[in-house]
């Protein structure tokens, strides 16, 4: 099955990407073999030098930034830590190919795309030290806050397309979510409501093969990107740990978005290289070998190989050390320098307009805390 | 007799159920495999198999809802909720479903499942995953709610939620998961009796779960200052055992509670108005409440401020001393 979308409305200005026929079928769309190799479809669809240069180096820093804030946790730094590792190029492919303008709905595991979108370290680790429940202004960087109740921005991602809809803009709203939130009820409905009213919503699944310690074969009884079929919608199966594949599928499914305004999804084959969160133990539930499996095929490693294939000069490589050095030290400062949070200042938070009760509570919280304050002193 | 932490005592309530009664059927996410996060069911389903104790789709909706299917054909779900901030996806089935069936279809049909759900904050945790939501639920006709404190009532009373023909919502304090207690073998206690830990003539504390032991603390502390301060460990929110506060009420006259829900509409707010109802010729000073602000759990490094602390208990218990 595929689409024709480079033939319809003539309406919209932006230019068409290269087509790539809309994957329901076989094996997940790769371009770049672990061994740095091109596939066939690789070979075909051809590859951008600078595009693949500024995609691994995003990949690199947001690795650089998952190892920081993890030994930041162990150090009794932050509270905790949801790892992205192995699930760069998941997040970096897809993030890439949005343009800024965009609206993207993250969970809580897309650091990598906050990074990409320029959120900083301090923005970003404030959640995870327990100083606040969210570190950016999401219509700063068009990213909106990390959903933790799973599957619920799915439905946000899809009102957020109605406006875009009515005010007949081009954007594409993206919301990102995990194999385990396919389960819940508001991203089916999402899927359906984004189709039925045909929404310019992309919804992206990195399918990491885990939720938590619940594999995929018993969390669903089919694969997920067939599921768009059924809720008619297009879709892009593809190889998560592959950047360039996935930049290619989100560029045109974006593309199909825009052209003909319909919601599609992608479904990025990846893997959940550490635990689920730095306080959980993944030997309880999984094997050495399915790690090691999924080892050799490292996002990483396998387009530092096309690279050095494509004789990269040394520079480049040593100029990115650099960078990631740089960026290591910058989130162990930003994180050590975080300031304090009063929670006398959250009554504030609470309420848009002035609310009585909650009004009185903060004033005799302030002179308990002033009266104890004096006992204890 | 033994020693056992309150996940210990829960995990050894849930295998003695399951092995009285093959109809029991323990469902949440990552129960089976993992042990739960909180390790409840750990080694469960190497005992009773997969049928038994099973991994679902991440679904709470699903969850209630397929035990409810299932609990129609004469088994006894037990229900694992990961965090309490996760039980709200499952709120209509829950409060329109669950809890309705049974007036529903003229007294035919009960629906003996029990929701599990880890309760509180005090662990450092980030949003939604240290939430008090008791009140939802005990002002949802049909629905019992209780709260256990100590592992020798978490072994108990589970086995007496299971054992309940009704649908019990089963709260258990996460920050006290790894205190250690002793069990008994044998309780005598009925599900739904509040429990004197203390007795106290000049002013009593009424706490569940997390806060009980705060509320014990405070207890000490004001007897060193030369007052008897009395702590009820309430046990059961729905029902409420009014009798044995009623009781202690007519003792000390003053009557504080701690819970970690906002005072807001919190069960405290029933407790204040029922003893106000009842003893208000025995009160010598208003029932207060310690509690929870109306505002959404804070972030974990300002939660020791947020949490009722012995301090603040103990600020209120003057304070109705000196009413
Ligand atoms: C509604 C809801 N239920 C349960 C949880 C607890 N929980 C947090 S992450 C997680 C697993 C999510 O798996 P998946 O969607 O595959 O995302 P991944 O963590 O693999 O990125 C669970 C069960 C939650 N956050 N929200
Ligand atoms: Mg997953």
């Amino acid at each position: 099955m595929s689409r024709q979308t480079d033939s319809q409305s003539t309406t919209k200005t932006r230019p068409v990407p290269p087509t790539l026929s809309v994957i329901t079928e076989g094996s997940p769309l790769s371009f770049v073999n672990p061994d740095g190799t091109l596939t066939a479809d690789g070979e075909a669809h051809g590859i951008d030098i600078e595009l693949t240069r500024g995609l691994y180096r995003e990949m690199l820093l947001a690795r650089t930034l998952d190892r920081e804030a993890l030994s930041l946790q162990r150090q009794g730094e932050l509270n905790l830590w949801l790892m992205c590792l192995g699930q760069e190029a998941a997040q970096i492919g897809s993030v890439a190919a949005l343009l800024p303008s965009d609206m993207i709905f993250p969970s809580y595991r897309e650091h990598a795309v906050a990074l990409y979108r320029g959120v900083t370290p301090a923005e970003l680790l404030v959640q995870w030290r327990g100083l606040a429940h969210s570190g950016w202004d999401p219509r700063k960087y068009n990213l909106q806050m990390a959903a933790l109740v799973l599957g619920t921005h799915t439905l946000h991602a899809t009102g957020y397309a109605v406006g875009a809809r009515m005010e007949q803009t081009d954007e594409v709203v993206a919301a990102y979510f995990g194999d385990g939130a396919t389960s819940q009820g508001d991203v089916n409905e999402a899927f359906n409501w984004a189709s039925a009213g045909s929404l310019p919503v992309l919804f992206i699944c990195q399918n990491n093969q885990w939720a938590i310690s619940t594999p995929t074969s018993v969390q669903s009884g089919g694969q997920i990107f067939r599921r768009a079929a059924a809720f008619g919608m297009p879709t892009w199966f593809v190889d998560g740990n592959d950047v360039l594949a996935v930049h290619a599928a989100t560029t045109a499914a974006a593309a199909h978005i825009r052209l003909n305004g319909g919601p599609a999804l992608i479904e990025a084959e990846t893997y959940r290289m550490a635990g689920h969160s730095s306080s959980d133990d993944p030997t309880r539930y999984r094997s050495d070998e399915e790690l090691e499996s999924w080892a050799r095929r490292d996002p990483l490693t396998r387009i530092e190989k096309l690279l050095r294939l494509m004789e990269t000069p040394e520079s480049f490589f040593a100029e990115l050390d650099e960078s990631a050095e740089r960026l290591g030290a910058e989130v162990r400062d930003a994180c050590r320098n975080l300031e304090p949070t009063e929670l006398a200042d959250l009554f504030g938070n609470v309420y848009a307009e002035p609310h009585d009760s909650l009004e009185a509570e903060r004033r005799s919280y302030q002179e308990s805390a002033r009266a104890l304050a004096g006992v204890n002193r | 007799m033994s020693t056992m932490s309150l996940v210990g005592a829960l995990n050894a309530g849930l295998r003695k159920s399951m092995a009285d009664d093959d109809r029991v059927i323990l469902m949440g996410e990552d129960i089976g495999t993992l042990g739960g996060v909180f390790r409840v069911t750990a080694g469960l389903r190497e005992e009773f198999g997969a049928d038994r104790v099973v991994d679902t789709p991440l679904a709470e909706s699903g969850i209630v809802g397929t035990a409810i299917g299932l609990a129609l054909r004469g088994y006894r779900p037990v229900c694992e909720i990961q965090f309490d901030g996760f039980v709200y996806p499952a709120f209509d089935q829950i409060v329109s479903q669950l809890a309705k069936f049974r007036a529903r279809s003229g007294g035919r049909v009960s629906l003996p499942i029990v929701i599990r759900i880890p309760v509180g904050g005090g662990i450092g945790a980030v949003e939604h995953h240290s939430e008090s939501n008791e009140s939802y639920f005990a002002h949802t006709a049909g629905l019992r709610v209780v709260s256990c404190a100590t592992p020798d009532d978490a072994f108990h009373m589970i086995q007496q939620a299971i054992q309940s023909d009704d649908p019990v919502i089963f709260y258990e304090p996460k920050r006290r998961y790894w205190d250690k207690g002793e069990v008994l073998d044998q309780s005598d206690r009925n599900l739904h009796e509040a429990r004197v830990l203390r007795e106290g003539s000049d002013c009593t504390l009424v706490a569940h779960g997390p806060t009980v032991a705060t509320a014990l603390a405070a207890a000490l502390a004001a007897a060193e200052d030369g007052f008897s301060v009395g702590v009820v460990d309430l046990r059961t929110i729905s029902p409420l055992d009014l009798s044995t506060l009623e009781e202690q009420t007519m003792t000390s006259g003053r009557v504080v509670v701690v819970h970690e829900a906002s005072t807001f509409l919190g069960i405290g707010a029933e407790i204040a108005a029922a003893i106000s109802e009842s003893c208000f010729y025995s009160l010598r000073s208003p029932v207060l409440r310690v509690g929870a602000f109306n505002m959404p759990y804070p972030p974990a490094k300002v939660e020791d401020a947020f949490l009722p602390s012995v301090d603040r208990v103990l600020a209120a218990v003057d304070h109705a001393m000196n009413y």
